[in-house]
């Protein structure tokens, strides 16, 4: 076996690129150790969105732009899990809503049956419709009463029905801050639980069908977070998430951490906030490496060759006796989880759920570019996307700050022009994005690591 | 009878003239994605954001006209805009074809190939839309607001309930007749239409009968641009341009497109129509309808609302993931490659 050598170089270039980032002070290097763990911390989520985009897209060609949504389900169990549960509200309407969905559950159970068990006709439609309609209203009757009553318990600081950590006030303390560290498998059953149900209905679709199923999707489950205030909070955001690092003020007011940072020769203040970002960073990167592992292993074992002789020819496959359906149900909802386990991750590193945050560009078109830069079919060409792409990200502001600085040089102090351009900086990572997106299609369409 | 009646004014104001505007631009909307996949042969998901490309600069000239002080006096100025709009957004369409699309085309690549491209166009047009104009709303709409008002309407009948026209609602309705009245006479009646008609059925038959494939593709194009313009400056002048808006409209285009049957002309416009009035429908609160339908003490105290505005996406999706389980092909036989 030949040395990776091309791999270990790129490898060691974004490496570098953190490096610089937190110690040269120079161009658009911030030369801050802070700046460079923050960013590396979502570059460790990203590349592990992209390893479950890659598993979907690279293994198994299959077309998920919903990838927002799971994203998004993961961060509902981080709160679910993570945060106390609100008793009043409980005890005010939280078992009517919860018969409320069992009903919902109910009816599109009863649905399905009768349209499994009857006859084709006229009779199956005519009774298909009746339990639809007796259903809806019957779970609109008790679910919105329910709601209703939950959502009216202390609004401004409350109005849901909180999550399952039941350290109740002392949530935020050992050991039940690590309920958080419990969301984040939970995240990915979510939306695991999530990708069933939608790969039931949709996987049959053509490629291009499903894309559009699938952004149909995400847009849904966002704005049920963001209108289902009895679940989410809403657009109120669910703030002071627990963390299972320790929290900064409590390290400066600890004598042995202060001595040890003076060793370091560093100030406790700073030594702090390090120690608590490289904590995170830790912790993602156990969980990155792990799926790494895991979807190395997959890729190389037989199963990964049939899910490879499925994406070239499923016409083939098919007729070696291989079940394509199945297949792609079961890669379509072990990808949607390792997004979802992505999602709830990130909510923990925030601390904070804002439903309004997720933006498709953002999430969804932002972590199809890093798979299709990095190499789609290589989970090492996912992870460098990951981290490649999300530098680019962040650094595309201070890159095109300096550029505007010197196109405007010439220009007057009080130009219209020269403002504009400079208010437009931030827009320019969608444009950046579209255009490397573009040019490695083009030019490498097999993205920076092909696969083998 | 009167209760009849004033029910009837309800329904209309609320449901009926929203959604046939709404309607007439889902179909516009569509057709210009209906026509790529009929031609090009792949989703196109910068569709959205071409749409706001179009009503961008349409706004810009928009404003330089109100500028020089030219007006339509009750129109508004978009209308005089428009065509300039559609001019520079075929430049950028054609422009985008010569150095991106082409080379797939030449290629061959697969149809998920050429969406993933059209992706990363959709980021680029939308970075240059939020580059020059900025991701806030923008307000052009001039001219007179209704064609009839509330109170007009009240004077005018002598009912208790009153009903509004705005002028931006009509000029959509209008201007949506217009356009696919020229779509299909050119489809139809002229040798290009016909020639496009004839790539679009059967590739290889076309191409033996000697038809050019570059000017079919240079011609669908030019007709998309004019399309998302028109689709575009009617949507901004009927609710409000807002370049993240375009993005989320992408969702219910291609429902129409894929509910009336992608690659279907005439497919898109009944699926335009099928989606927006089940949108508007489903989430209405029909309270004050049925305030005067139902006898005395009989008017219920709910709202009536099947679901809350805010799930107007689930109503796309669902008739959307209806149509591809139970009909492919879509309600007008549209073609699945």
């Amino acid at each position: 076996m030949t040395l990776p050598v091309r791999n270990i170089v790129l490898f060691g270039v974004v490496a570098l690129l953190f490096i610089l980032e937190g110690s040269v002070s120079w161009g658009f290097f911030s030369g801050s150790w802070n700046t460079s763990l923050v960013i590396l911390n979502m570059a460790l989520i990203s590349a592990i969105m992209a390893l479950g985009v890659n598993l979907q897209w690279g293994f198994a060609g299959l077309f998920n732009i919903g990838v927002t949504g799971f994203v998004a389900l993961g961060g509902l169990a981080a709160v679910l899990i993570s945060m106390p549960p609100v008793g009043e509200a409980w005890a005010a309407g939280g078992l009517q809503v919860l018969l409320g969905i069992a009903l919902g559950a109910a009816t599109v159970f009863a649905a399905v049956m009768v349209y499994a068990k009857m006859n084709p006709g006229r009779r199956r439609t005519l009774a298909l419709i009746f339990t639809l309609l007796v259903g809806f209203f019957l779970f609109r009757w008790v679910f919105d009463g329910g709601v209703a009553l939950v959502e009216a318990v202390n609004p401004a600081n409350a109005g849901y029905l909180g999550g399952l950590n039941f350290g109740m006030d002392s949530y935020k303390e050992a050991p039940w801050k690590y309920m958080t560290l419990i969301a984040w498998p939970v995240g990915g059953l979510l939306a695991a639980g999530a990708a069933w149900l939608i790969g039931k209905t949709a996987l049959g679709l053509r490629s291009d069908y499903l894309a559009i199923a699938t952004l149909g999707i995400g847009e849904i489950i966002i704005s049920i977070l963001k209108n289902e205030d009895w679940l989410s909070r809403g657009v109120k955001n669910v703030i002071g998430l627990p963390r299972p690092v320790p929290y900064e003020i409590d390290l400066q007011e600890s004598q042995p951490f202060v001595e040890r940072a003076a060793g370091w020769g560093l100030d406790p203040v700073e030594a702090s906030t390090l120690i608590v970002k490289a904590g995170y960073s830790l912790l993602f990167a156990t969980v990155l490496i792990a799926i790494l592992i895991l979807a190395q292993l997959a890729l190389a074992s037989p199963w990964g060759r049939m899910m490879r002789a499925i994406r070239d020819n499923e016409t083939a496959a098919e007729a070696m006796g291989k079940d394509v359906t199945a297949r792609h149900l079961q890669i379509f909802v072990l990808g949607s989880a390792i997004c979802g386990v992505a999602g709830a991750m990130m909510i923990t590193l925030d601390s904070q759920l804002t439903p309004t945050a997720y933006q498709p560009l953002r999430f969804t078109f932002l972590i199809w570019v890093m798979v299709i830069v990095g190499g789609s079919g290589n989970n090492f060409g996912a992870v460098l996307g990951g981290f490649l792409i999300w530098y680019l990200w962040v650094q595309v502001e201070p890159m095109g700050l300096q550029l505007m600085t010197l196109i405007t040089a010439g220009m007057a102090e009080d130009s219209a022009l020269k403002s504009h351009l400079f208010d437009s900086v931030a827009h320019m990572r969608l444009l950046t994005m579209g255009i490397v997106l573009l040019l490695v299609l083009r030019f490498a369409p097999r993205g920076l690591i092909p696969e083998k | 009878m009167i209760d009849v009646l004033n029910a009837f004014v309800v329904l209309s104001n609320f449901v009926l003239i929203p959604a046939i505007s709404y309607g007439c631009q889902l179909a516009l909307g569509a057709l210009g994605v209906t026509l790529i996949y009929g031609i090009l042969r792949f989703s196109n998901f910068a569709h959205g954001d071409t749409m706001a490309f179009g009503a961008m600069v349409t706004i810009l000239f928009t404003w330089l006209f109100q500028g020089w002080g030219i007006n339509l006096g009750p129109l508004p100025t978009a209308l005089l805009a428009l065509p300039f709009g559609i001019a520079f957004t075929a430049l950028l369409v054609l422009a985008t074809d010569r150095t991106v699309y082409r080379f797939y085309r030449k290629q061959k690549a697969a149809p998920v190939i050429l969406v993933i491209v059209s992706m990363g166009v959709m980021f680029i047009m939308n970075g240059l839309v939020r580059f020059i104009i900025g991701p806030n709303d923008q307000r052009f709409a001039d001219g007179e607001r209704f064609i009839i008002s509330v109170r007009e309407f009240k004077a005018l009948t002598g009912l208790k309930e009153g009903l509004a026209i705005k002028t931006s609602q009509g000029i959509t309705v209008i201007t949506a007749i217009i356009a696919v009245a020229l779509l299909f006479y050119f489809l139809n009646k002229t040798r290009t239409g016909k020639s496009m008609r004839a790539y679009s059925d059967n590739e290889d038959l076309a191409l033996l009968s000697g038809i050019n494939p570059e000017k079919v593709v240079l011609v669908t194009w030019l007709i998309v641009a004019a399309l998302a313009t028109v689709a575009g400056v009617l949507y901004g002048l009927d609710k409000s341009f807002k370049p993240f808006v375009y993005l989320q409209l992408l969702l219910p285009i291609f429902a129409s497109a894929v509910v009336g049957g992608l690659g279907n002309p005439l497919g898109a416009i009944a699926g335009g129509f099928v989606i927006a009035f089940s949108e508007v429908l489903i989430t209405y609160p029909f309270k004050k309808v049925l305030k005067y339908l139902s006898p005395e003490g009989w008017a219920p105290d709910g709202l009536v609302q099947i679901l809350s505005t805010d799930y107007k996406f689930a109503v796309s999706f669902s008739i959307l993931l209806i149509v591809l389980l139970f009909k492919p092909t879509g309600l007008f036989k549209g073609k699945s490659i």
